[in-house]
This record gives structure tokens, C-alpha cells and sequence, in this order.
């Protein structure tokens, strides 16, 4: 045997290898994540369908493919039938290969048409929740409750389990209710993603999207931002954590009790100290600013400016208010007026004039910021 | 002719000297010399920053570059490979092998061919410029959109982005005027007998691709026109705020992008036409049909682009539409791949370097197809779509699909244009040790893109680790693998055993072959009186 | 074989235009980044490559004059330079469907959404009290457009400039036809015609710019209706000029008589190429202006 004998069949090896070690690694995930919902579960399904289809394709082209190869060669003294066009399958492939390939496709395309009507299905819900993707964070809105929650990445090392997929603040869902999503987003496209429960759609400023899920066992899931959204893409991890129903009640009550807190804080006439402002500044500030300006208030060189010593953090109050309030238009930086309260900004600028040595001890009262809106 | 003759010939018209033949040329074969070296630079450069953004995800964690930095090689990365490598290098054979294979003297309009060639090296400039401005201080953000150029993200990226948009009008305008000057040359300079029906399946393939090019290159320059128009003048198109949609840009780059994967697959297609035969002996299985097929897979394939947008939110008719437009796409290109395997059918056949690469083209791409099928199913791609299994679907795609088939081009005709045989060893090395780490590279993204790794991420958790590790590793025998090539091309080019006329046995089975009347290498001027067509 | 013998394919001498060209788009280019991007070398640097494609533009086409009249194009030479056009004009035209399809986009889909109808009706709920209409003159968003005041009607100066337009290719035709008759008189008089009216249509078409720029607030800024009308106008009125240089260009050409009522390519591909602006402005005019 020569060696090109040998070796076309070796490829083949290596694929094979490949599908084998596959099964028995199944401990590493190597397909789609278990489904707890009815929809992901319908896809699921669909998926090994066509990956099966794929399969016994593959093994089919393979198994003719190497056949001829072995077969037909001309070191065995395999001439070459100049008049194979003309024998029965030369002539009737024409039509059995594409009705053959005809059938396959519209069996596929069939199972796929009700999962299809399923995930276009958007009759009531029991809990719907608003996702707004923003650069680089997730914000939840319980429609029905008027609770809202920011979720942003929580910092960890590479070594760590969780590095890259774990939040500060979870998305909070019942089991066994019909959970409808409102997708869009503040700045550029995100996709909110956690395939064990719900499949994604993207977040598009100025539209809403729309999905929606069932979760059908308590636990926590873990999925990502999937659409690219720049410098922080990677680092927009989602997390939900399905709990029963009574949980769910009792931390929706929980939330809306801190959230009326709030407002009523922001809403009152107090004139706040330095250092209250301060404090709460600070914890704005890692919530909403970090991703790009940097714990260290240094930015990222041309990308996020530094606030640190930064011509608008230690220049004039107003133009301060003005690029936080409205944001600027064609740049990352978003228009904060609607995502945090009067308090929230006031207590974020006067942190910021005040922070990493830009000690201008000014300070910036809820009023102010209302007069600047 | 013989060859008395053509030395005569090549004193009175030989080339130009120095360097004004190449910078002024107007010959065909000098042309396609330069988009071949030109595309294999590319294919280094390109290749380079896929090194490096394998290298960065060898391991979780952030090692070598920031994340858009990353992004920006991955937009690169994309653009170098499928502008700079793919179609210069399918045009580089068009110009080698058109006029000679349909019998006539050069390219209809030889200026322009060179203008075409010469916008190249212009734009490849400007694209790599787009990539180191981001590095001057001032000039705003890198541009880390990944090649599809997504607005709201594309009007925040700084100057790298208006050198971008104008470096993909450069390419749309050397495309469109190489593809003008191929299909005209297609359709005017047969000899005489030449008919179309006669005209070898590369001539054919190249047709349909150089009539989607003059279809869809001027929509993607519409659109990132009006990306620029949105970035500096104050226009809406993508932004709601005005009224506008950020979809819209993604239906226009999809309208050519997705026509675009075939305008790469094709000219592929059409020298494993070539050469199935070839190493059959026998001649091609259906060559009718295929041309059929040929034709309604670029019907088709422009009314199918959405099949990469099922996330943004169409309705259900419209997302039914796309899908089942998408799927029966599997039906040409299943026919192309019945006709490759019934031409090897009872056929005579040996395996030289082309014929291995063709029959793992085969295979590999069949492989792509059937995963394009599984993503072209609406519900599995909204938990497909934007991972590394689509990825891994199109790397099967580009690579066997296009970038394999042109590499088995190369070893087909490397006689031809060089006069001496490739060292067919070493051709063989390099095919095992390429295709092997090939698979071994992308392979694997099939199952972190399944277990949820999404694309253009430049870290990851640790749950991905271990496919990404082989990946990596896969990849730098992939890379290392292309300096064997180099340097079996550089000394074929620099000697080895002569060549004759007609150095594969089966060459001309089936087809007219002028091609091989030919000596090798070719005379300056290929026919300058009409052949006698057999 | 570059010697002029009517039965072979005329292949050109080694040439510098494609350099030049390459050289004078790389220069227009990098300066048009400059320039968008405020720095103030752009504009300068846009100009030079203007001007080395002004240079290009006169040394190619003189070379292909030259070759022409000195015989060196066979009949197949001719038909290669037709196909080129006829494709070169296919592209143009998909260019312009773009464009259209944008339109369509935008006015059947993306605003109706908007506005709270269709499948993604419920964005409406982000842009409270945004109704969808066509001519788009309320914004979603007002704080970052300026909406235009009104629409562009039909009437008046497009109506005129459809009829400027139309009757141009009318009084081109004529010149063809004096051309195939050798009747040198019609073919110059119908060309000058037909510059006339092209540039007529250009002064009527930069008038109405102003006015709707100063009076009507329709400019680019005034959301998805604005930044599309100058798309289209703009990119029309765009060819319109290069129409019109060529329709120069083969004016003199002709008043020096270098057209055969047989071999006339140039004529012919400024002729299809001036139909196809024509067509455009017909599609335009009955799209922008009046539905
Ligand atoms: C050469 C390039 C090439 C080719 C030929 C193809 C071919 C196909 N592609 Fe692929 N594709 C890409 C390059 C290519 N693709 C790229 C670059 C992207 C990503 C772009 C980006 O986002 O950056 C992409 C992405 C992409 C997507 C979007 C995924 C996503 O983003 O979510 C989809 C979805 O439908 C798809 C489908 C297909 C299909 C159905 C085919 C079909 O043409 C395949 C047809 C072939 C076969 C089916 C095999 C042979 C047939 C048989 C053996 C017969 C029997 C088969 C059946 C019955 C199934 N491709
Ligand atoms: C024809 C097109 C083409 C080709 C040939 C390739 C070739 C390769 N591609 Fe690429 N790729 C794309 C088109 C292509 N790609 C596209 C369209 C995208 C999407 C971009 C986007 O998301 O916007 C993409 C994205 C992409 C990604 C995803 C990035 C992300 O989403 O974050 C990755 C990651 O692994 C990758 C890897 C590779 C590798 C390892 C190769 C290898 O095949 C390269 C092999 C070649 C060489 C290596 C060069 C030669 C050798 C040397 C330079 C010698 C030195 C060698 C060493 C030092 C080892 N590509
Ligand atoms: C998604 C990224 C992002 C987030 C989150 C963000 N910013 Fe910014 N910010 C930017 C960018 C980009 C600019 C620069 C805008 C420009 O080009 O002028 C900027 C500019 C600023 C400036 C002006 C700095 C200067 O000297 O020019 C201030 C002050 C500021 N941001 C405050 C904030 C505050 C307060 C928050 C949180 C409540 C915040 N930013 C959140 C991206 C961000
Ligand atoms: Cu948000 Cu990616
Ligand atoms: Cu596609």
C-alpha cells in the first residue's frame, strides 16, 4: 500500500476522534445547556434533530466519499468508466438527490415552523420585566411593580469559578410564571442571553424587543451579553436567580420598600453634607461609572476620559451637570437624567469633584441638579 | 506553436523591463502574478492577527492586548482575509486563467485591469492605517466592531472608522470594476467555437461572481455612506431618535455580505470543476447542471441575507420566509457536491496534492453546509446565533469552502505559470499537517459555542478553557503549517523539475483545455491569433 | 499585436492612469478622512487629489481618443467597451436602489414602528406621543433633530425640473439621431440643448436646497425624511454634473468631428449613462416628491 493510500482515511480518524472524545468528555458542556423552560426545552429538541440530520449526512458523503476513494483508484487498475452519465443512476440522481434533499429540508423547516409560532407568542404575562442593556451593565424594570434593578459585573479573578459570571445584583424571577421580556438598550445593540431559560433577541436603542420564558425548576442561571458592545462586551454577564413564588413576592416587597425609601430621600428639601453626598457618590459611582472611568477615576487613554484632574470634573459645576445630566450625543457617554434621580447625580458629581485628589470641596445639592434639568 | 517559436515571439514582445512592467501593466498574467503575491501577503497579515487573537484566548484573563484592541484585530483580521486574501486571489487566477482558457489574447479592457490591481495595495493601506490611527492619541476610539460594521457601535468608534468606511469604497470600487472587466471579457472574448456551454466550469463560476459583485458592492458602499453621512452630517438613517433604525444598516450589509459568502465559495467551486476531473480522468459529472446550479444559488442567495439578522425582531412571516429561502439552498449546492462525487465515481483516480485538498473540500465544506443548515433554522439560532458555533460554522466555510479550494488552485497551475513541478512531497505534507490542524482549530468552537462562548469576546470564563486551549494550539500548527507553503511556492517558482505543456494526464478530459496547448509557462501574449476550438 | 490591424484585439501599451488614478482616490480619500474628522490640512489635501484626478481624467480619456482616432479599436474593441459601460451602469443603478430601498425602509417599517404600529409596534412606548406620519415632520426625539416645518411638494420647481429633465432626453436623442445622418448641425445644437437643460436642472436644484435649507428647515438634520431626501437628490444631482462634464466632453468632440455615424462609442455610453439619470430622477420624482 502506498502512503496516499493510507493517509486519506486518516482525516476521517481525526474527525471521528474528535466526535468520540466529545462523548467522553461530556463532563465540559458540548451542547446546548439542560432547558428549564418549554420554549428552550422545544428548541433543544429541535437542535438535536438537525444535529442529527447533520450527522447522518456527514456519515453518508463520508462513507461515499472514502468508498470511491478506496474503490475507483487507478493504482488498483481502476479505469475510468467514460459513460457513467449514462447508466440508470446518471440519469435518475438528477431527480432523486434534490427530492431526496427536498424532503429532508422541509422536515426540517416543518418541526421548526410551531417551535417558531411558540416563540412568537406573546399572549399575557404574569411578570413582565423591561431589560435595558447600557455600556456596559443590565437594568431591570418590573413593569407592574415600578422596581428597578442595575446589575453590574462583579469583579473576580481569572482563577475564580465564577470569573466573568457573576453580578452584583441578580434578576430576581419566579418559577412557573409567564415571565415576559421587554429587550432594548440605552447606547449601541446588546443581546440578553441565558440559554437554559430563555433564547435571545437583541436590545436595540429606540426599539423593543420582545421574549418571554416559563422557568420550570428554581436555581440560578448564568448567560451573557451576545451582541458586540465594545470595549466592555465580555464583561456584561447575566445572572437570574428563579426562585418560588412566595420568595419572589417577599423580594418584590423588599425592593419596593428600599426603592420608596429612596425616592423619598431624593424628593425632600434636605441639604445634604459633603460627606454624606460623598459616601453615596461613591456608591453611584461604582454602580453606574465604573465600567468606563475607571475605579481609579483615570478613564482608559483615548477611549473614557479621566475624571481624575479631568478639565470638566475640576472645571465649572455647570458644564459637570451638563454632561451628566444629558450625556453627549455620538460618544459612550449616555444622558443620566432618566437612570438616576436628583439625588443620585448630585451625590455622583459631588463625589467625583471630590475624589482621587480632585479636591475641590465643592458640593452639589438635589436642588441644584433640579434647576439644571 | 512550438517552442522556437514562442522564444521569438517573447523577443519582440516580451515584457517591459524593471519596474514600470509591473506598475504599468496591462497584461494579464502579470496582473494576476501581482494579485496572487498580494493576497498571500495579505494571507500572512491576516493570518498574524489571528495568531495573535488565538493567542489571547489561549487562557482566560487578559494577556496581550485590551479589549479593543481585540476587537479591532478581529475586524481586521475578518476584512484582510476575506478582501485581501479570498477575492485577490480568485481574481489573480481569473486573470491568469480566463483569457487563456476561453482563447484570447489579454483582458477585455487591460488598463482597468490594472486599476483594479492597484486599488488593492491603495485600500489594504488604508485598512491598516484604520487600525494604527486608533493608536494616536486624539483620534478617538479604535474601531471594535468586528467587520459587519453594526451602527449605534460604529458612529462611537473614532477617525479608524471614516478610514474604514472609505477603505470599503476603494475595495467596492477595485471589485466592481475587476468584476465588469471579467464578465465582459467572458462574454466577448471567446474564440471563435468557444461557446459558452464549452467554457471550462472556473470561467462559468467566475461569471456569476463577477455579476454578484456588480449587484451587491454598490450597496455596501450606500450603506457605509450613509454610516458616514450618520457619524459627520448629522443624518438619521440608523438612529431612532430621527426615525431611523439601526437594522436598516445591518439589511444592507447583509444584502452583500450574505452574497458575498458565495461570491467567495464560487471561484472555489470552479476549480474543483477543474480538477475533480482531472485527477478522475473522466469528465465531469453533469457540467449543464452544475452551471444550473450555479446560476440558481445566485438567485437565491440574494434573497436570503436576513438568515444572520433572526435576533433583531422580524415578524414571524418574514422570519419564515428567510428561513425556508435558506434551507433550500441546500439544494444547489447539495447537487455541486452530488456532481463532485459522481465525477470521482468510477473514475481513475490518483491523489496529487489538488485532488487532496479537493476531496477534503468535500467533505469539510459539506460539514459547514450542514451546520449552515442547522443555523439557518429560526428557534436553534437564537441560541446559536453570535457564538463561536457560528464561528466555527463559517471558519469550515471559508477556509475548505474558499480559501482551501484556491490552495489546490495553486498547486493545480503552479506548473503552468511557473514552467517547473511543485516538490509533490512536500505538497502533500503540507496538506496533511494543514487540514489536520485546521480541524483541530476549529473543530472544537463547535462545542464552546454550544456550551455558550459568544464571538468577539476577548475573555472568557473558565468553563471554556479547555476547547480553547486546543483551539489555540490548533491554530499555531495551522499558522506554522503556512511557511511550508511559502516555501514549497518560493522553490517551485525558483526551479525544480520542468514542467511540460500538459503536466496532469487528465487535464483536459471532458473540456476544450486551451489552457494546456499552451507552453508552460505561458508566452507573454496567450493567443494572439485565435485558437482552433476542439 | 499593438500594431493597428483591423483583425486584432487592440491590447494597450504599458500604462501610468491606473497609477494615477489609484494615487489621486488614495489622496481624496485620506483627505475627505481629514477633513470629517476637522483637521485642517483635509481640505487642501482633498483638493490635490481633485486635481490629480482631473489630470487622470484628461490624460486617460486622451489616450483613448487617441487611440480611437488612429484607428486602433477593431469592432470587438467597441463591444468590450459597451459591455463595460452597460455593467459599469448596472452597478449604478443597484447604487441607487440602495438608496430607494432605504426609503422604502425607513417609510413603510422603521417609522410606522416607531409610532406604535406593526411588529415591533411597542417601541412606541420608549417615544411618548410619536405618531407616525410621511413626511416624517415630528421627531421621536426632538432634542437631537430639528424636524422639518414641511414636506417638499411636488409642484413647482421639481415639476419643472422633471419636465427639464425629460425634454434633455429628448433633445440628446435628437442630437443621436443627426449624428447617424452625419447631420452635423443637430448633433451639436441638440447637445448644446441638452447641456442647457442639464444645467438648468442643476441651478433649479440648488435654489430649492436653499430655500428648503432656510425656509422650510428641511435640511440633513431633520431626522430619517431629511437625511434621505439629500440622499437620494443629493447623489442624483451628484451625477448630473459628471453627466453634464461628459456631455461637454463629447459636445467638443463632436464639434471637431470625431464621431462616424457608425463608430460613435462615446456618444453612445454619455447617451445610455444620461437616460439612466433621467430614469432615476423620474423614480425620484414620483417616490421623494410626490407620494
Ligand atoms: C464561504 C462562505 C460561506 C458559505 C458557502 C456559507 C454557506 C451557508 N451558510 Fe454561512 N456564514 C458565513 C460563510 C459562509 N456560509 C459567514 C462568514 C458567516 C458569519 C458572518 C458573520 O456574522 O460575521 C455565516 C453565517 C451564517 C448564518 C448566520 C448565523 C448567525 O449569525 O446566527 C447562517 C444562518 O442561516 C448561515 C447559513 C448558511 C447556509 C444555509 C449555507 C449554505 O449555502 C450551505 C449549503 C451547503 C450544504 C447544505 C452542504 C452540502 C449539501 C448536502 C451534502 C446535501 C444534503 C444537505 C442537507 C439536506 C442539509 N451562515
Ligand atoms: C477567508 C476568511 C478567513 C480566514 C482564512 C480566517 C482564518 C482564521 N481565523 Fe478568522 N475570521 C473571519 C474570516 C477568516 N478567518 C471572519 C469573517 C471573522 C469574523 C470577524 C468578526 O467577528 O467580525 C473571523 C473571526 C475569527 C475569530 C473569532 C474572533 C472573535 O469572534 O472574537 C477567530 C478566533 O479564533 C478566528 C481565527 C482564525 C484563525 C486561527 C485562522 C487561520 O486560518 C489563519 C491561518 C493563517 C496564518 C496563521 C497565516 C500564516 C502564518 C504565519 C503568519 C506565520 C506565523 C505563524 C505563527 C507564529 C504560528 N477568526
Ligand atoms: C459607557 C461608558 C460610560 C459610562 C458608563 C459613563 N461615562 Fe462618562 N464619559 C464617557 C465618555 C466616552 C466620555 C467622553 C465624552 C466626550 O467625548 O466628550 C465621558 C465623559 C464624562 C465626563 C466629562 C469628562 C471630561 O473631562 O471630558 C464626565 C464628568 C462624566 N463622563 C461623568 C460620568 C458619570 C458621573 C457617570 C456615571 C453616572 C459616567 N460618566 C458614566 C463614557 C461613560
Ligand atoms: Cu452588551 Cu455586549
Ligand atoms: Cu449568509
Amino acid at each position: 500500500m502506498c502512503k496516499t493510500w493510507k493517509s486519506p482515511g486518516g482525516i476521517f480518524s481525526v474527525i471521528t476522534l474528535f466526535l468520540v472524545s466529545g462523548a467522553v468528555f461530556a463532563d465540559y458542556a458540548l451542547n446546548l445547556p439542560e432547558p428549564v423552560s418549554p420554549l428552550t426545552g422545544q428548541i433543544y429538541d429541535l437542535h438535536m434533530l438537525t444535529t442529527r440530520i447533520a450527522f447522518y449526512i456527514m456519515v453518508a458523503v463520508i462513507g461515499i466519499v472514502v468508498y470511491a476513494m478506496f474503490k475507483f483508484r487507478k493504482s488498483k487498475g481502476y479505469e475510468a468508466d467514460q459513460n457513467m452519465h449514462r447508466n440508470m443512476f446518471g440519469v435518475w440522481g438528477w431527480i432523486l438527490v434534490p427530492v431526496i434533499v427536498l424532503g429532508i429540508d422541509m422536515s426540517i423547516a416543518g418541526s421548526a415552523s410551531s417551535t417558531l409560532a411558540q416563540v412568537e407568542d406573546y399572549s399575557d404575562a404574569d411578570v413582565t420585566v423591561k431589560v435595558t442593556g447600557s455600556q456596559w451593565k443590565w437594568t431591570y424594570e418590573y413593569m407592574d411593580d415600578g422596581v428597578k434593578v442595575v446589575s453590574n459585573l462583579k469583579k473576580l479573578e481569572p482563577t475564580d469559578e465564577l470569573y466573568l459570571r457573576d453580578v452584583d445584583n441578580p434578576l430576581v424571577l419566579p418559577v412557573g410564571k409567564r415571565v415576559r421580556f421587554l429587550h432594548t438598550a440605552t447606547d449601541v445593540l446588546h443581546a440578553w442571553w441565558v440559554p437554559e431559560i430563555v433564547y435571545k433577541k437583541d436590545s436595540i436603542p429606540g426599539y423593543i424587543n420582545e421574549t418571554w420564558t416559563r422557568i420550570t425548576k428554581e436555581g440560578t442561571y448564568r448567560g451573557q451579553c451576545a451582541e458586540n458592545c465594545g470595549t466592555g462586551h465580555a464583561y456584561m454577564p447575566i445572572v437570574v436567580e428563579a426562585v418560588s413564588e412566595e420568595k419572589y413576592n417577599d423580594w418584590i416587597h423588599g425592593q419596593k420598600l428600599a426603592m420608596a425609601k429612596a425616592s423619598a430621600e431624593a424628593s425632600s428639601d434636605k441639604v445634604w453634607s459633603r460627606d454624606e453626598l460623598v459616601a453615596r457618590g461613591e456608591k453611584v459611582y461604582t454602580t453606574n461609572c465604573v465600567a468606563c472611568h475607571q475605579a481609579s477615576g483615570e478613564g482608559i487613554p483615548n477611549v473614557f476620559p479621566a475624571l481624575k484632574g479631568g478639565k470638566i470634573a475640576t472645571g465649572p459645576v455647570a458644564d459637570h451637570l451638563n454632561i451628566v445630566i444629558n450625556g453627549k450625543s455620538g460618544t459612550a457617554m449616555a444622558a443620566w437624567k432618566a437612570q438616576l434621580n436628583d439625588l443620585e447625580i448630585a451625590a455622583v458629581i459631588t463625589y467625583e469633584r471630590n475624589a482621587w485628589g480632585n479636591n475641590t470641596g465643592e458640593v452639589v445639592q438635589p436642588a441644584d441638579v433640579k434647576a439644571a434639568k | 506553436m512550438s517552442t522556437a517559436e514562442m522564444a521569438h515571439e517573447a523577443d519582440h514582445h516580451g515584457p517591459p523591463k524593471g519596474w514600470k512592467r509591473w506598475v504599468f501593466s496591462t497584461n494579464h498574467k502579470d496582473i494576476g502574478t501581482m494579485y496572487l503575491i498580494f493576497a498571500l501577503v495579505m494571507l500572512f497579515l491576516g493570518g498574524a492577527m489571528a495568531m495573535v487573537i488565538r493567542a489571547e484566548l489561549y487562557m482566560p484573563g487578559l494577556q496581550i492586548v485590551d479589549p479593543d484592541t481585540y476587537n479591532n484585530l478581529v475586524t481586521n483580521h475578518a476584512l484582510i482575509m476575506v478582501f485581501g486574501l479570498v477575492m485577490p486571489a480568485a481574481a489573480g487566477m481569473a486573470n491568469w486563467m480566463i483569457p487563456m482558457m476561453i482563447g484570447a489574447p489579454d483582458m477585455a479592457l487591460p488598463r482597468l485591469n490594472n486599476l483594479s490591481f492597484w486599488l488593492l495595495p491603495a485600500a489594504g493601506t488604508m485598512l491598516v492605517l484604520s487600525m494604527l490611527i486608533g493608536f494616536i492619541p486624539g483620534t478617538g476610539q479604535q474601531v471594535n466592531t468586528g467587520w459587519t460594521l453594526y451602527p449605534p457601535l460604529s458612529i462611537q468608534a473614532g477617525m479608524g472608522m471614516d478610514m474604514l468606511i472609505f477603505t470599503i469604497h476603494l475595495l467596492g470600487i477595485s471589485s466592481i470594476l475587476a468584476s465588469i472587466n471579467i464578465v465582459t471579457t467572458i462574454l466577448n472574448m471567446r474564440a471563435p467555437g468557444m461557446t459558452l456551454m464549452k467554457m471550462p466550469l472556473f470561467v462559468w463560476a467566475w461569471l456569476f461572481t463577477g455579476l454578484l459583485l456588480i449587484v451587491i458592492m454598490p450597496v455596501l458602499a450606500g450603506g457605509v455612506t450613509m454610516l458616514l453621512f450618520d457619524r459627520h452630517f448629522g443624518t438619521a438613517f440608523f438612529d431612532a431618535a430621527g426615525g431611523g433604525d439601526p437594522v436598516l444598516f445591518q439589511h444592507l450589509f447583509w444584502f452583500f455580505g450574505h452574497p458575498e459568502v458565495y461570491v467567495l465559495l464560487l471561484p472555489s467551486i470552479g476549480v474543483l470543476g477543474l480538477i475533480i476531473p482531472t485527477f478522475s480522468r473522466k469528465p465531469l459529472f453533469g457540467y449543464k447542471p452544475l452551471v444550473w446550479f450555479m446560476g440558481i444559488l445566485f438567485a437565491l442567495g440574494l434573497v436570503v441575507w436576513a438568515h444572520h439578522q433572526y435576533t433583531v425582531g422580524m415578524s414571524l412571516g418574514a422570519v419564515t420566509y428567510f428561513m425556508i429561502g435558506t434551507i433550500l439552498i441546500s439544494i444547489p449546492v447539495g447537487l455541486m457536491i452530488f456532481n463532485f462525487i459522481f465525477t470521482m465515481w468510477r473514475g481513475s483516480l490518483t491523489f496529487e496534492t489538488p485532488m487532496l485538498f479537493a476531496i477534503a473540500i468535500i467533505l469539510m465544506f459539506s460539514f459547514a453546509g450542514v451546520t449552515g443548515v442547522m443555523l439557518a433554522v429560526v428557534p436553534a439560532d437564537l441560541q446559536y446565533h453570535d457564538t463561536y458555533f457560528v464561528v466555527a460554522h463559517f471558519h469550515y466555510a471559508l477556509v475548505p469552502g474558499a480559501v482551501f479550494g484556491l490552495y489546490a488552485g495553486v498547486f493545480y497551475w503552479l506548473p503552468k505559470w511557473t514552467g517547473h513541478m511543485y516538490d509533490e512531497k512536500l505538497g502533500k505534507i503540507f496538506f496533511w499537517w494543514t487540514t489536520i490542524a485546521f480541524n483541530i482549530t476549529f473543530f472544537p468552537q463547535h462545542f464552546s459555542g454550544l456550551a455558550g462562548m459568544p464571538r468577539r469576546i476577548v475573555d472568557y470564563s473558565i468553563q471554556f478553557t479547555e476547547f480553547n486551549v486546543v483551539s489555540s494550539l490548533g491554530a499555531f500548527a495551522f499558522g506554522l503549517s503556512h511557511l511550508l507553503f511559502l516555501y514549497i511556492i518560493i522553490k517551485t517558482i525558483r526551479g525544480g523539475k520542468e514542467a511540460t505543456n500538459k503536466p496532469w494526464e487528465g487535464a483536459q478530459v471532458g473540456t476544450p483545455g486551451l489552457e494546456w496547448d499552451l507552453s508552460s509557462p505561458p508566452p507573454f501574449h496567450s493567443f494572439t491569433t485565435p485558437p482552433a476550438i476542439k | 499585436m499593438t500594431t493597428a490591424q483591423e483583425q486584432n484585439y487592440y491590447i494597450p501599451e504599458p500604462s501610468k492612469w491606473p497609477v494615477v488614478a489609484v494615487l489621486g482616490l488614495f489622496t481624496l480619500v485620506f483627505g475627505i478622512v481629514m477633513w470629517v474628522n476637522d483637521m485642517g490640512a483635509g481640505p487642501y489635501i482633498m483638493a490635490a487629489g481633485g486635481v490629480i484626478l482631473a489630470y487622470l481624467l484628461f490624460g486617460w480619456f486622451g489616450d483613448v481618443i487617441d487611440e480611437n482616432q488612429t484607428g486602433k479599436y477593431n469592432e470587438k474593441v467597441e463591444h468590450s467597451f459597451r459591455q463595460g459601460m452597460f455593467w459599469f451602469i448596472t452597478s449604478e443603478a443597484f447604487f441607487f436602489i440602495t438608496f430607494f430601498g432605504c426609503l422604502f425602509y425607513l417609510r413603510t417599517i422603521a417609522v410606522p414602528w416607531l409610532g406604535g404600529e406593526g411588529h415591533l409596534g411597542k417601541s412606541n412606548m420608549l417615544w411618548d406621543g410619536f405618531q407616525a406620519t410621511w413626511p416624517l415632520l415630528q421627531l421621536p426625539d426632538d432634542s437631537a433633530y430639528v424636524p422639518a416645518k414641511e414636506a417638499m411638494g411636488p409642484g413647482g420647481i421639481p415639476a419643472i425640473n422633471t419636465l427639464l429633465l425629460l425634454s434633455s432626453g429628448v433633445t440628446l436623442t435628437w442630437a443621436h439621431w443627426g449624428l447617424k445622418k452625419s447631420n452635423q448641425k443637430q448633433l451639436v445644437w441638440g447637445l448644446f440643448a441638452t447641456i442647457a437643460l442639464g444645467l438648468s436642472f442643476f441651478v433649479l436644484q440648488v435654489y430649492e436646497y436653499g430655500h428648503a435649507y432656510t425656509e422650510m428647515d428641511l435640511t440633513l438634520k431633520s431626522g430619517v425624511y431629511g437625511s434621505i431626501f439629500y440622499m437620494l437628490t443629493g447623489f442624483h444631482g451628484f451625477h448630473v454634473t459628471i453627466g453634464v462634464v461628459m456631455l461637454t466632453v463629447i459636445t467638443v468632440r463632436s464639434i471637431k468631428g470625431q464621431f462616424t455615424p457608425r463608430k460613435h462609442f462615446a456618444f453612445e455610453a454619455v447617451a445610455w449613462y444620461w437616460h439612466f439619470v433621467d430614469v432615476v430622477w423620474l423614480a425620484l420624482f414620483f417616490l421623494v416628491y410626490w407620494l
